[in-house]
Order: structure tokens, then sequence, then C-alpha cells
């Protein structure tokens, strides 16, 4: 059980945020520069914090008011560095055991138990230098782990490996994961990960957390317009309400129906690219006629830059298509029409 | 040169090497004391006492000289209060030599040592402390054998600098054969007297060693050079 509010000012700006966790792996979602690292810092004690108060599990690990700041070393924390901080000059085997305190026999053996654990045989004698990016990921957990953390903190732990690398370590992180019982906070600029491995989240936006909840919930239901777009929602518009179901959607032109009521807080529309449809009927609600303003194709996805085809002036579209073929680059005719189905539009505050 | 070889008195080597091993010894440690002190200042305290630890570096070495004898002097009181209570000598005394060299080459150990721990990338350090480790430990066994070959390059320029001193240590320890004579004020008083040649015998001594030092120096640092090869 994690409780932690956070003020600090730094380049510039202010980071404020306050969350609660109990168990499981918290998310922290932001974009570069959002204050994410600095909050995980000021959690393991590594940075101060201006003002605040953190308790972990009972225990006060700072707290402004009292003059409260316990060094990092007694704090039990787990880090793991975006850049896995292995000790350079020393081999595996030593990185592991310069934590561990005791004699020396018993040092050896959970050295080895641990290098058995994380399949380093046969790396034992080996410079960090001399080790891809998904073994210096392992040492750095293998070491981190041999402290028994109560808490582990995870920073970005992925941003430095290449894509095919990622997938199969982020499988046995989370295997990892699940056995360990404490609280795990997990920093990423990456909504896939997040989605992954967090059943609750943080967005931060700003040295602010704007959204707090379970993971999916967000994704399903940003709610704010910060949050909409860090969970990869790339149609926004601004619109003007004009009864209980029905708003303008300014920056495209379109009037739209909504599913639930539209609240006088909310100030934003979203969809998501891949909610779009093609439409045949243009007398459907919520239906569009477009043009074509540009096209992008990635491995598995098409996507369309679209515009409303009546007011050119209009903002362009995301429309993201999943391809069936691997081969067939092009759709052979471009739909006249799309739908915002009106179940998937996103009201945002 | 034969001649010069059966006839001359070695005690100016055996001195100025003695002086500069132990002044080295000196350097290292308080120099890395200092820089690791320095680098948990904050930026204004750092400049300034960062340019009070290089001065003798830049400063005409018989400045050093003078403050020395201001602060040793046994005429003034620190100077005599040493004497007194721990008979302790450094004027025209061998442990004058080893105060001129020290204080002279000091701020080589110093500056290569500070440059050598400003590199060390600073997560590392917090790693240390997120493993649990004391200050002592994650200094001497993380950070120091990182800086290791910025410290060793400094060691050799101190030792360098230390067996070469010459201006702080006449005017500190002076010029008495066998005791506070070392190659390079040999050599000063050599040419007063005319012996163009034992002057030239300890140069030459003074300029191969010197050439061993930085020849040493190249080959210990040249080895941590990652990038080198692309300048050719």
């Amino acid at each position: 059980m994690l409780e932690a509010r956070i003020v600090k000012k730094f380049h510039g700006f202010q980071l404020d945020v306050e969350f609660k966790t109990d168990r499981g792996c918290m998310g922290i979602l932001g974009a570069s520069g959002c204050g994410k690292s600095m909050t995980l810092k000021c959690v393991a004690g590594i940075e101060k914090p201006d003002s605040g108060k953190i308790v972990h599990n009972g225990k006060v690990l700072f707290d402004s008011e009292k003059g409260i700041n316990l060094p990092a070393r007694e704090r039990h924390v787990g880090y793991l560095f975006q850049n896995y901080a292995l000790f350079p000059t020393m081999t595996v085997e030593e990185n592991l055991r310069i934590s561990l305190t005791g004699r020396d026999k018993e040092k050896r053996i959970q050295v080895l138990e641990q290098i058995q654990r994380f399949q380093l045989q046969g790396l034992e004698k080996r410079l960090p230098s001399q080790l891809s990016g998904g073994q210096q990921q392992r040492v750095a957990l293998a070491r981190m782990l041999l402290c028994k953390p109560e808490m582990i903190l995870l920073d970005e732990p992925f941003s430095a490996l290449d894509g095919f690398l990622k997938d199969t370590l982020q499988l046995e992180m989370l295997e990892l994961l699940k056995e360990f019982s404490g609280d795990v906070l997990f920093v990423s600029h990456s909504r896939d990960e997040i989605y992954r491995f967090c059943d609750h989240m943080i967005l931060l936006s700003n040295g602010e957390s704007v959204v707090k909840g379970l993971t999916k919930e967000i994704f399903r239901k940003p709610l704010r317009v910060e949050a909409a777009r860090l969970t990869g929602c790339k149609n926004i518009s601004p619109i003007e309400r004009i009864s209980e179901y029905e708003l303008y959607a300014l920056d495209w032109g379109i009037k739209l129906k909504t599913a639930e009521p539209i609240e006088d807080s909310i100030c934003y529309i979203g969809i998501r690219g891949h909610n779009l449809v093609p439409a045949a009927n243009p007398e459907e609600e919520n239906t569009m006629k477009i043009s074509l303003a540009g096209s992008a194709h990635t491995t598995f996805q098409r996507q369309y830059l679209i515009q409303n085809a009546a007011t050119l002036s209009s903002s362009k579209i995301w429309w993201i298509w999943e391809k069936k073929e691997y081969e067939s680059e092009e759709m052979e005719t471009i739909p006249l029409y799309l739908k915002f189905p009106k179940e998937d539009l996103l009201l945002l505050s | 040169m034969g001649e010069i070889l059966r006839t001359i008195d070695w005690s100016p080597l055996y001195l100025s090497l003695k002086t500069g091993i132990v002044a080295t010894v000196l350097t290292f440690f308080l120099g890395i004391g200092a820089a690791r002190q320095i680098m948990k200042l904050n930026n204004t305290a750092k400049a300034i006492a960062d340019g009070i630890l290089t001065l003798p570096l830049v400063l005409p070495p018989t400045v050093a000289g003078f403050f020395l004898l201001l602060i040793f002097s046994l005429r003034r009181p620190f100077g005599r209060y040493l004497l007194e209570n721990f008979d302790i000598k450094l004027v025209q005394t061998w442990l004058g030599c080893v105060m001129a060299a020290f204080v002279i080459a000091f701020p080589l150990m110093y500056r290569n040592a500070r440059a050598a721990f400003e590199q060390v990338d600073v997560t590392m350090i917090q790693a240390g402390r997120t493993l649990g480790l004391s200050e002592r430990k994650i200094f001497w066994k993380i950070v120091v054998p990182i800086a290791a070959p910025g410290l060793a390059s400094g060691t050799v320029l101190s030792f360098a600098r230390a067996i070469g001193e010459y201006g702080a240590t006449t005017m500190l320890a002076g010029n008495i054969l066998g005791k506070t004579r070392t190659v390079s004020v040999a050599i000063a008083t050599e040419v007063t007297a005319g012996n163009w040649d034992t002057a030239g015998f300890w140069v030459l001594v003074i300029v191969l060693l010197s050439f061993f030092i930085v020849a040493a120096m190249n080959v210990i640092s040249g080895k941590n050079i990652k990038n080198g090869s692309g300048w050719a």
C-alpha cells in the first residue's frame, strides 16, 4: 500500500501528483518530460520533493511537515533504471553480489540461485558492456530483486530495447511481476506497455495527475481530453452543444448524435481512428461525406487522413483500417462516406 | 660521462624520487577527498572552492613558496607552534620539500579526479543507493573504479610535477646538499657554479624520467579510449 503526494518545482514547471495504490501494478503514463521519472525518483528517495508525504505500508518515507526524509538505502525500494545502471567495472556476478551482506558462502549461494533463476548461466564473468540489451535488463532485475524490495519501481523498462526483443521480455517480466507480492509502479510513455502491465493507472500531463483509475476503464472512456490524447485517440474536436444528445463538432464541421447525455462540462469530442466505419447510405446517422487528404501504411494497418468533403477548411481526421491481408497495400476504392458510430464517441471535458 | 657517473653525488635523485612519491601519495588521497567533497557543493560554493584549490596550478611557484613561508616560518606563530608542540619543522628540511611538492602537485590530482567523477553517470550512484549500499561503499566500489583512468592520469601527472618542483621548494626547503637539494634544485646550483656537465647530466635524468612517466600514462589511459581510432 503506497500513498504519495509529491510537490516539486523543476525545469520551470511544477510537479504536483497525488496517488494511492494497493498491491498490483500501477502505471504512470505521460509524455516525455511530464514528471513521470521524477515522481518515481521521489518515491525511491533519490530526489527530494519540495513538499508532500510518502507512506508505504504504514512506514513514512517522506513527510515535509514532520521533516522526515528516509534515505534511499533504508526505503527497501527496488528501482529499475531506464539504462539499467549496471556497474560497468563489475562482472555480472559482482553486480549481483554487491548488495548482499553476510558470509561469503551464503552470498555465493544466493548469487548462484539468482543466476539460475534469471537464466544468466555462462554470463557470470562478463562485463555489462559485453551483454545484449535484454541480458542487461535481466541482470538489473536480478540484482534489484536480490535486495528483497518491498516495492518495485520500473522506469521505462523497455525503452532501450528493440521491437522483437521487447515483446519477449515483456512476457518474461509479466511472469516475474505476478510472483511479486508488493506494490509495483510502472512508468512509461507507451500506452501499450501500460495497458499490458497495469491494472490501474494515473495519467500525468504537465506535472499533474489528470486521470486516475482502472486502466481498461480509462482506455475505454478517457473522460478528459489529455487522457484521450495519451491513450492514443488521434481525432479530437472542440464542440458546441446543441441539445442533450446532439452536438456540433467544430473542427470537423459535422453534427453528431451521442449515446450519452452531453453534460455542461463536456467541451470536446473524440473518436479513435479504427472506430470510424465506411457507410453505404449517406442518410445514416452521424455520417460524413469524405475526401482523402493523404495516406500512410504500417505493416498491418492502413492509415488514411480524410476530411469533410463539404468544408475543406475542416481539420483532418485519421481513419485506421486493419489490413486483413498483409500484401494488399491500397484499398481498391476509398468509401464515399464514413460513419461516426455514436456508441464509440468519446465525450471529453 | 664516465667521470661524472663515478664522482657524482646521487642524493638529489634519491631525494627527488622520495619527495615525489610521498607527495604523490598525499595528493592522491587528499585530491580525491577534495574532489568528492566539492562534487557535493552547490554551484557558487563549488566555483569558489574550486578556484582556491586550483590556484597553486596557475600561480608562480614562488608565490606558493611565499605563502608557505608565511605559514611555516619559525618566526611566525603557526611555524613556531608546530616546532614547540610537535617538533615539526618545515623550513630548510626535507619535510619542506614534500610540503612544497604537495602544494604544487595537488591541483593536478584534484582537477583530474573531479573531471573523472563528473563523467560518472549519476544513475550509478542512485542505483547504489536504492540497492541499500552505504555512501562509502558506493564511492570506493563503484565511483572510483569507474573513474580509475582519470585518477591514474592525475596521479601520474602529480608525480611528474612533484619530482620537478623547484620554485616553492627552494624558498621553503632551501638548497642543502643531501638534505633538501632535489634534482631540479641541483640543476640550478650546478649551472650557477659553472658545472655544465653535471647540470646537463641531471637535465638528461629529469627529461628521461618525465618522458617515461608521460608515456606510461598514455599506455594506461589509452586502453580506455573507445573512439580514438576515428581520428586517424
